[in-house]
């Protein structure tokens, strides 16, 4: 029989070199996991609050917002309404994930299996991180961005800069790209150029934004709109890259501040879209490790029964009806799907070959597996794998909601013959960011007039924006564009449903 | 593959601590009013302990685009009954919100735990010392010595060694000095050479170095540097506060209390300005002595007034122990009022003449029965006194309080921040 990793409770970093080998090995031999080069550092849970706060990176400009997060966080965790989680992992190469020092000695082999080799495999290879993210210069960018948003501080005053960052983090979740573009990010370059750029652009003078008068002949003929368009990049989804680039009175600095933000959301963008996947590789792996490891001997039975009362709670997913529930747990789905390719791959039932004839009986788990973790986000993941049988376990429904409705809320489709389709387009549907997320775009710019910056939210299914908010954002907005702007929220055939105008706050009256 | 394991125990810790500051500082006003409501509530012993506030999160509040309304569609596990095409009732059970965990946004307050020093920053931020800046000059000085440069003269017990050798090198090599390497080479050659006429050669030149190292002296009085002292005033770190009160048989319990709780909040005051703070309690009734703090404030005593008394005993303590060169000092009277119709002069006396030109502060706290207006009644005769003597430009501070609400209020009405550092509003 093999030696033990660890017997008990305790661990030392010695044990903890064991247990990452171990783990190690079972990763790269028995599942072929490709993974980047591990950093695993033992943290402090007073460290794991300040990581909380800082959206669990290790360093982050300052912000009075995260200074809220942690008072918030420490003020739950003190009072015991809130624990702590085991670990974070962040996705820069090195792979760093923090394990919590009052962990067990398993539950250190559970967050070493879970992170650094499930969430690192998946990081690594899945397409939308390969896509949007630079793991290798994310740490540097971030260090930049530190000394930047310092910097700015120092030079034009912190409240000239919190009053930046503020509306930035306000249109965050619109600074997006959503579509690649022509080449990823490369965040290193990013941070060479940064200077560089800044000086081009204050020497190159935009026509459009010429003030002089240009003579009879050019003013009274307005720029067509087709033109005006395609000279402002119109129309523009990503509103703080349309600001960057084109609003008219914003000091440079104040431009490379909304690019780092812009670059951070678009860091965390395929964090947001793989949630259930995300977590699902990470929990599969952790299982398949934690039980080879046990069935070589490495882990006692006692050890791998209190693994077994973790992995249980983390996969946990109550009910629609329980108090606990708080919709779908995407550790409990994800890990559930993975597990039911497995069976799919080894052990198909008739159904499962007609709905699955690609993988089913196809004997090859990990390689399968591996494929779905590269190539899918949680919207196609679920819309392609999620199958007849786990949608009968889970006992999945279906309801549509219309407040025209008298009757109440209709139950759409069920976990039957009939509904199977139905409930896994609409599961899949509220996974992706595209649908969640308000669909608001830049449409145009009044260059002739007032120069007032036009938006359109495209209202899908009559779900309209909650109106103090959008005045806020607004507010923020017409703050960075100095001008004007309006909001108009049309729903499908173009019938305007609500116009909001706001105008910039003059700059003594917004510091408040 | 390399696997690093890194203990990050031993970070220092606090990384959050500025972005902390900045919450706070943006939060100012909110979580001052929340300070304030939060101590009314407590005891005066820990009203200054920190901890849990809350503040409404309008103003803190991130906005984003949010939407609302609209036809809703839900996938959920866990059907029991339901087939395709059932309606649920929507208030009824069937009916699962969609709301994700809370965080904290939407609510409608926000909590959180403020340190005994945030908490105690924020009590005292608006208060400020009144007059210092005026007597500083005068009073609150006392002189220190800090180094400033070098010298060409002073004890030789601060002669600076390495700038007067610095000095010297830099004159030796200024004025050619042969350095001992040469004057070695020169005296081995003579010793190898074998010519005559070339060794008297060397022998001359060695003459005429060894001359020249003898005028050029190795080190030269001039080059001699001293440190510097300088004296610079140095403002004076502690302070004394005295709690004079009067305990004969009319002042109760209430009054005491109210008297108790303002001495508090002057100490925690004084306290964020000064290093040391002593306190000396003084009670009197017809005579005055000096106490401990619980005899000051339980002892049971009797007999009539004699305020002067009170203020005699005060003046001793400060020529015996507290010169006011070295210490600041604040006073701070409470009474109900009653004085001796004889004690009037002499109270005044003494106050104008020994005890406010020594004292930074002065203030005068009329204690009433709970319950009873103390504007509504006449003026007592030591407020007549007291203030007779404001009016004549007697640098005193007066207030009359009679229930515990307003303590917090009037003592912050007496610190204020003031533009002008007139100290005039009288009710």
């Amino acid at each position: 029989m093999t030696e033990r990793l660890f017997e008990g409770a305790d661990w030392d970093f010695h044990t903890l070199q064991r247990i990452t080998d171990a783990c190690e090995e079972v990763a790269l031999k028995d599942l072929g996991l490709d993974v980047y080069p591990n950093q695993i550092e033992v943290i402090t849970a007073e460290q794991m609050l300040d990581a909380y706060s800082s959206v669990g990176m290790p360093l982050f400009y300052k912000h009075w917002s995260f200074g809220k997060q942690f008072a918030y966080h420490e003020a739950s965790y003190r009072k015991g309404l809130m624990g702590l989680a085991y670990e974070i992992v962040i996705n820069s190469s090195p792979c760093i994930s923090y394990l919590m020092e009052e962990n067990t000695a398993t539950m250190q082999t559970l967050v070493i299996a879970h992170a650094a080799f499930g969430h690192n495999h998946f990081f690594k290879n899945n397409y939308l991180f390969k896509q949007w993210t630079d793991a290798e210069g994310i740490l540097d960018y971030l260090d930049f961005a530190k000394n930047y948003v310092m910097q700015c501080e120092e030079r034009y005053g912190r409240i000239e800069v919190e009053r930046t960052l503020d509306a930035a983090h306000a249109l965050m979740s619109h600074g997006i790209d959503r579509y690649p573009g022509k080449k990823t990010l490369d965040l290193r370059e990013e941070e060479k150029r940064a200077g560089r750029r800044r000086q081009h652009e204050e020497e190159v003078f935009n026509d459009l934004w010429r003030t002089v008068p240009a003579g009879k002949s050019k003013t009274r003929s307005a720029i067509s709109l087709e033109r005006r368009r395609k000279l402002l990049g119109l129309p523009q989804e990503n509103l703080l890259y349309f600001l960057e680039k084109s609003a008219p009175r914003l000091a440079p600095w104040q431009r490379e501040l909304l690019r780092i933000v812009r670059h951070i959301a678009q860091y965390f963008y395929p964090q947001s879209q793989t949630k259930v996947m995300n977590e699902g590789t990470a929990t599969y792996v952790h299982y398949r490790i934690m039980t080879q490891l046990h069935q070589q001997g490495r882990i006692s039975d006692g050890n791998f029964l209190e693994f077994l009362g973790s992995h249980t709670n983390v996969v946990f997913q109550p009910e629609f009806d329980d108090p606990r529930f708080s919709g779908f747990n995407p550790y409990a789905l994800g890990f559930a799907m993975m597990q039911d390719i497995e069976r799919i791959v080894t052990n198909p039932a008739d159904e499962d070959r007609e709905w699955f004839p690609d993988i089913a009986g196809k004997n090859d788990v990990m390689g399968v597996l591996r494929d779905v973790w590269a190539n899918y986000r949680d919207e196609s993941f679920i819309g392609q794998f999620l199958s007849p049988r786990l949608m009968r376990h889970l006992r999945m429904f279906h309801l549509h909601d219309d407040p025209e409705e008298r009757a109440g809320i209709r139950v759409d489709a069920i976990h039957d013959e009939r509904g199977f389709r139905r409930v896994r387009r609409e599961l899949a549907r509220q996974h992706d960011v595209g649908y969640i997320d308000a669909n608001i775009e830049v449409v145009d710019v009044d260059l002739a007039g007032d120069r007032r910056l036009i938006l359109h939210h495209r209202v899908i299914k009559g779900s309209q924006l909650n109106e103090t908010d959008a005045k806020r954002v607004l507010q923020h907005l017409a703050d960075l564009w100095t001008y004007d702007v309006a909001l108009i929220e049309v729903d499908a055939n173009d019938k305007v449903l609500r116009e909001y105008v706001v105008s910039p706050r003059p700059i003594a009256a917004a510091v408040a | 593959m390399a696997i690093h394991i890194i203990d990050r125990r031993l970070n220092p810790g606090g990384k959050s601590l500025e972005n902390r500051q900045r919450f706070l500082r943006r939060a100012k006003s909110l979580v001052q009013g929340a300070v304030k409501k939060t101590s009314q509530e407590r005891d005066i012993k820990d009203v200054l302990e920190g901890g849990e506030v809350t503040i409404p999160l309008d103003g803190m509040h991130e906005p984003r685009f949010r939407r609302e309304g609209g036809t809703r569609d839900m996938v959920l596990p866990g059907n029991k009954k339901f087939i395709e095409g059932d309606y649920l009732q929507r208030s009824g059970q069937g009916s699962a919100k969609d709301s994700g965990p809370g965080e904290g946004d939407s609510e409608d307050a926000f909590r959180f735990v403020l340190s005994r020093d945030e908490f105690v920053d924020l009590f005292l931020d608006d208060l400020e010392l009144p007059d210092l800046a005026k007597r500083k000059i005068a009073q609150t000085e006392s002189e220190g010595i800090q180094r400033a440069g070098y010298t060409t003269s002073g004890s030789p017990a601060n002669i600076s060694v390495s700038r007067t050798v610095k000095l010297a090198l830099a004159r030796r090599i200024a004025l050619k000095r042969p350095r001992k390497d040469e004057v070695e080479e020169l005296e081995a050659a003579i010793e190898a050479c074998t010519d005559e006429e070339e060794r008297a050669e060397l022998v001359a030149r060695l003459e005429k170095l060894k001359a020249k190292t003898k005028r050029i002296p190795f080190i030269d009085p001039l080059d001699i540097r001293y440190r510097r002292y300088e004296k610079v005033p140095r403002p004076v770190a502690q302070a004394v506060m005295f709690c004079l009160m009067d305990v004969s048989g009319s002042m109760s319990e209430h009054m005491k209390d109210l008297a108790k709780r303002f001495y508090m909040l002057l100490y925690v005051f004084l306290k964020r300005r000064y290093k040391h703070v002593e306190i000396v309690f003084i009670r009197h009734t017809d005579r005055a002595e000096e106490v401990d703090e619980q005899t000051f404030f339980y002892g049971p005593a009797s007999g009539g007034t004699l305020v002067s008394s009170a203020l005699q005993a005060m003046h001793e303590i400060v020529r015996e122990r507290f010169s006011p060169a070295d210490w600041n000092i604040y006073a701070a009277q409470a009474s109900d009022g009653d004085n001796s119709y004889s004690d009037g002069e002499l109270t005044g006396l003494l106050l104008t003449e020994k005890i406010l030109p020594v004292c930074q502060f002065f203030a005068y706290l009329e204690v009433g029965e709970s319950g009873g207006s103390a504007f509504d009644l006449s003026d007592s005769s030591l407020w007549t006194l007291y203030e007779r003597l404001r009016n004549s430009g007697a640098p005193l501070s007066m207030r009359k309080v009679s229930e515990r609400s307003e303590i917090f209020p009037v003592f912050h009405d007496l610190f204020q921040r003031r533009e002008t550092a007139q100290e005039k509003a009288a009710p």
